[in-house]
This record gives structure tokens, C-alpha cells and sequence, in this order.
């Protein structure tokens, strides 16, 4: 092994996070690795949010410190996250209704082509991009359609496809399964798999069970704002993650 | 990192949206359209002086005197906020125009012997360099506007005041300001540019209104603008979903801030020709035009709940509304009964556009 691979994607180190009187996560270390596929799971109010949140730049961390590939980083907005290497599909997929797919793929860091003093947008670009990466996704998304008129699990291609834009090193899904179909389900898992083929970690925040032991190496467990568990996945079940989830088991 | 296409997408299960239920066929802009041919059609069976040379000359005009500052409007409208500052923005502009115009013109005022001397003969005033006095005012009168769009943003993008009661309050501000610096009495334009000022306002090319013209180089601007720049995909994303934008990484507060500041210059712009045409700018000029402004983009298809909208149909709200107020004055209708016709024409425009979204 070489040190590359063992340097750590993702870092943290003594994560707290407070809403004035409300503690949300407490001292929470945590290490993610290139090409590791990590399960996020607790209950609803667990502290994931907050973390993912805290990872992607959307709050500062009241205690502790997020390093990434083995530097200190302080994000002020998402964007810095996003320009180090670390996208976020977000739950409610934060798509503009109405611009079409690839409108919505390339928002933001949209293609343009120059002319004379003028940049303007290369649609032909974006559309075909767009429709390589829906073809990645097996979805079919026609990227001139109007997100508005699409099912759930176009969105969600549409949102999953917009990571796929630069190279991430880090992709956080946060429940990315919760709202498509059982075919689609498949898709979003076989990505990740694909995802974690070309050595980028994810992290998977999701309350499906099954999906978690079907993609991840590793699942971590919050419960209160604290981290009471991580362990690869093959040494832990359903059963007991369950239990962690609920507090039925307080520490693995 | 391109990842290999296993197969090339088929599409078994996702059909091609119709041509007729996409783009303009499916909008309000669209319905709009239609039903203003059918209104000119109407008017040409129904009188022989609608379609003359004149008349049409007229309505251009007319429409025009509107169209510009509802083309600012539609793009704020576009982001999902609202400008109600526009009518006092135009007169604010136009007086600063011609009060400033006025003061370099005038032997004796302020700064005004760097721009004019006096002819030989002891009364005439001339100027200095034709077209310098004429292009310090109109500067002047756009960048109080600027100004006041710039007052406009920060507050909303910045401050995070409702676009609803920052724009009110500056709708009173600037009209305040407007009866503070002229004493309420109002100017109009003069000295040597006096003739300049109308003819670039008021004039007319081969016969066709130059705030006619004007109206069509800015529409054509904006559609580029909005649909082929990445600043206009940000003023449709901020209207479709303003977390979105944010989380995507656009500079939400810069967009907005421009956009009201586009909109401020539109009206400044169209104050200045409405001046022009009336040969003064009074203290009271274009009182509640907002309105009539945000009745006609509303009409051509923005909607106020942000994400839709553009020039074409800012202009054919404009149209509808002043064919219908010709074609009343044509039929010798009482014009008291135009502000009822809009009202119900703003209602109906939207309400069909709802049974439609329904439908499909």
C-alpha cells in the first residue's frame, strides 16, 4: 500500500456542533477512505444531517476540525467544499423546476463558448454531456425536458448525474433511495458501486437497510449527536445495527 | 472519469414530449398571443381606422412608453420578487435628465462654462461639443436609477427585506426625492441638446418610432441574455428554486442585485424617453405606472411566484394592453371603462393558464 491510499479522504476530528442551547453532535472522529463506501445511519434527529451538512460546508463546526486528503479545510459555503472534491446529493435534491435536465445538471458551472467579448452557453455541449451521464445512470432522461414533468426517478438521476460533473473525491448521498422505484434503486446501488471502482469514497445516509449492507464497507451509527458505532460491515447485522439505531444497545 | 456505456439509452418507457405541449405552445405567452391576433383581427373588421397608417404608428408608440420597463420588471419577476419602485423611478430619471441638462446649458450655473460660451450677438447659447451636455445629463439620469437599484438589492439580496416592502418604500423615496429637488414643480429639458434630447426620444426613423426601435434592440438583448448566458440561467433557477441556486454554488445575492438594478435602468431609460415625448418631465409623471407595468408582464406570462417569463411576453402584454385601450377609444367607448377591462383581462389571462396547467 502506498501512503496515498492509506491518507484518509475525509477526517474528522472531535466534531461538535451546538444550536445555542441544543447540542446537536458531540466529539464525533470519524475517518473515510478512497474507494470506501460508508452507511450513515441513525434515527431521525441522530445528528446526521447536522454532520453531513457540517462535511459539505453548509454549517461551521462549533468544536473540532474536518480535514480533507490529510489538510485542515474550513468551509465558509458549499461551494468550497464542492471545489476541494466533495459533492452532496442533497434529500430534496435541490433541482430548479423549472430548467430542463441538463439545465439542472450543469447549474452553476454552466458550458459556455466565446464569442468575441460575449460567453455564451453551449447547449449542444451540456445536452450531450447530460445525456452520457443519464446513459452512465441507465435512466432515461431526455436532458431537454423540463425537470417539472418528470418522475421521481428522473430527478433523482438528474441530481446523482450533477455529481458526476468533476472529480469528486468524496459523494455523499443523502437518502438516495428513499423515493424511487425498486429498478431504480438497483441503478443508484450499481453507481456506487461504480463510484467506489474509480477509488471515490462515498458516504451513504439512508434508513433503507438493506441498501446499507449491500453497497457499504462500513456503516457508522449515530445516536444523539454521538457516534456509537463503526465497524465494517461484515462483522455486524441488521439486527444489531438496529439495535444501536434504537438505543436497545448502547455500544458496539 | 468517464465511466463505459454498458448500452446506449433507450428510451421504451419515457415518451417525447408533444412540440405542441413544450416551449412557447404550452405557455401563457403563447395563449396570449393567440388571443391578441384574434383582438386584431376583430379590430380591423370592426373599424376602418384601425389598421391605418396612423393608428398602428400610434399604438407603436404608445405601447413602447410602457414595454421597456416592463422588459426590467419581467427579469425581476423572473427571479420571484417584485418592483414597485418603477413609476417613480422614471419620473426621478427623467427630471434628474432635464434639470441637469438644464443647469449646464444655462450661462452662470453650475459648471456650466465648461460646456457652453455665448454666440456673438449676446443671447444665443451654444455649446461647446454638440451632443456633451445631452450625454452628461442622460448619464446622469440613468445613474440615479442605477443608484436606486442598487438601495433596491442590497436591501433584499443583502438585508433579506421582502422585495414587496423594500420596493414600496423606495416607490415613496423617490418620489419624495423627485418633488424635493425640482420644489415639485417639475423641469424639462432645454439648451443647446434640447433638440438632441427630442430627437433621440421622440423622433422617428423611416417611419418608425425610435422608442419603438429602442423597445426591439433591448427584447432582443434580453432574450439572449436570459436564455443563452449563464447569468440568465441564474435568474431562472433563483425563481425556480432559490435554496437550489444557492446550494449549486450561483452568487444569489449578485444576481439579484443586478437584476434590480436591470430593472431600475429600464425604467430610468424609459422615464427619460416618456419625458421626451411629453417635452417635460413633471413632478407627478408616470404616478402608478407600476402598475400598468406589472399588469402587462403579468399578462404576457410572468409569473409573480418567480422561474417564468421573457421579452416576448413583457412586449405582447403591452400590445393587448393598449390595442384594447385604442380599440375602446376607436369604438367610442367611455375610456373609464379601460382600467375595469384590464383588471379583468389580467384575471382572465391567469386563470386560463391554471385550467391549461391542469388539463395536461
Amino acid at each position: 500500500m502506498t501512503s496515498t491510499e492509506t491518507t484518509p479522504v475525509l477526517e474528522l476530528q472531535g466534531i461538535g456542533k451546538e444550536f445555542g442551547a441544543i447540542r446537536a453532535l458531540h466529539g464525533v472522529d470519524m475517518q473515510v477512505l478512497p474507494g470506501e463506501v460508508v452507511g450513515l445511519m441513525g434515527d431521525n434527529g441522530a445528528g446526521k444531517s447536522t454532520l453531513v451538512k457540517i462535511i459539505a460546508g453548509n454549517f461551521r463546526p462549533t468544536h473540532g476540525e474536518v480535514r480533507f486528503a490529510g489538510s485542515a479545510v474550513h468551509f465558509t459555503r458549499p461551494v468550497d467544499a464542492r471545489a476541494v472534491g466533495i459533492e452532496v446529493v442533497y434529500q430534496d435534491l435541490a433541482l430548479a423546476d423549472n430548467l430542463t435536465a441538463a439545465g439542472n445538471v450543469f447549474l452553476g458551472r454552466e458550458l459556455k463558448r466565446k464569442f468575441g467579448p460575449l460567453a455564451l452557453l453551449d447547449h449542444k455541449a451540456m445536452a450531450a454531456r447530460a445525456l452520457e451521464l443519464f446513459g452512465e445512470l441507465r435512466s432515461e432522461t431526455r436532458p431537454d425536458d423540463l425537470v417539472k414533468q418528470m418522475s421521481g426517478g428522473q430527478r433523482q438521476a438528474v441530481a446523482i448525474a450533477r455529481t458526476r460533473l468533476s472529480n469528486a473525491r468524496l459523494v455523499m448521498m443523502d437518502e438516495p433511495t428513499a423515493a424511487i422505484s425498486v429498478r431504480q434503486v438497483e441503478q443508484v446501488l450499481g453507481l456506487i458501486h461504480r463510484l467506489k471502482e474509480q477509488g471515490v469514497a462515498v458516504m451513504l445516509i439512508s434508513h433503507r437497510m438493506p441498501d446499507v449492507f449491500a453497497v457499504c464497507d462500513r456503516v457508522i451509527v449515530m445516536r444523539r449527536g454521538e457516534k456509537r458505532a463503526d465497524k465494517p460491515i461484515h462483522e455486524t447485522s441488521p439486527e444489531e445495527v438496529t439495535a444501536l439505531i434504537t438505543g436497545a444497545k448502547e455500544t458496539a | 472519469m468517464a465511466m463505459p456505456l454498458e448500452s446506449p439509452i433507450t428510451f421504451s418507457n419515457v415518451g417525447r414530449i408533444r412540440w405542441w405541449q413544450r416551449g412557447i405552445f404550452a405557455s401563457q405567452t403563447g395563449y396570449v398571443l393567440l388571443a391578441l391576433a384574434v383582438l386584431l383581427v376583430v379590430m380591423h373588421f370592426a373599424s376602418p381606422y384601425f389598421f391605418t397608417e396612423g393608428n398602428i404608428q400610434n399604438v407603436a408608440k404608445n405601447f413602447s412608453f410602457i414595454a421597456i420597463a416592463t422588459l426590467g420588471v419581467t427579469f425581476v419577476i423572473i427571479t420571484g420578487g417584485i418592483d414597485l419602485s418603477v413609476g417613480s423611478m422614471m419620473c426621478f430619471s427623467a427630471m434628474i435628465t432635464s434639470m441637469v441638462m438644464t443647469e449646464l446649458s444655462t450661462p452662470g450655473g453650475l459648471g456650466a462654462s465648461l460646456f457652453v460660451h455665448m454666440a456673438a450677438d449676446g443671447k444665443t447659447v451654444l455649446a461647446n461639443v454638440p451632443g456633451l451636455i445631452l450625454l452628461i445629463s442622460l448619464l446622469a439620469g440613468l445613474g440615479v436609477a442605477l443608484v436606486a437599484g442598487l438601495v433596491n438589492g442590497f436591501c433584499i439580496a443583502v438585508l433579506g427585506l421582502s422585495p414587496f416592502v423594500t420596493t414600496l418604500g423606495m416607490l415613496s423615496i423617490v418620489r419624495g426625492l423627485g418633488y424635493v429637488v425640482s420644489n415639485g414643480r417639475g423641469s424639462f429639458p432645454s439648451g443647446p441638446d434640447a433638440d438632441y434630447f427630442y430627437a433621440l426620444t421622440s423622433g422617428d426613423v423611416l417611419g418608425v418610432p425610435v422608442p419603438f426601435i429602442y423597445l426591439v434592440i433591448l427584447a432582443l438583448a434580453m432574450a439572449v441574455v436570459l436564455h443563452h448566458t449563464a447569468f440568465g440561467r441564474h435568474v431562472f433557477a433563483l425563481g425556480g428554486n432559490e435554496k437550489a441556486a444557492e446550494l449549486t454554488g450561483i452568487p444569489v445575492v449578485r444576481v439579484k442585485i443586478e437584476v434590480y438594478m436591470t430593472c431600475a435602468l429600464a425604467a430610468g431609460l424609459q422615464g427619460i424617453i416618456i419625458s421626451g415625448w411629453l417635452g417635460s418631465a413633471p413632478a407627478n409623471m408616470a404616478t402608478s405606472y407600476e402598475l400598468n407595468v406589472i399588469a402587462a408582464a403579468v399578462i404576457g406570462g410572468a409569473n409573480l411566484a418567480g422561474g417564468i417569463g421573457g421579452p416576448l411576453g413583457a412586449i405582447v402584454g403591452c400590445v393587448l394592453l393598449e390595442v384594447i385601450r385604442n380599440g375602446l377609444v376607436l369604438a367610442q367607448v367611455s375610456s373609464y371603462w379601460q382600467q375595469t377591462l384590464v383588471g379583468v383581462i389580467i384575471i382572465l389571462a391567469v386563470l386560463v393558464d391554471r385550467i391549461r396547467s391542469r388539463m395536461v
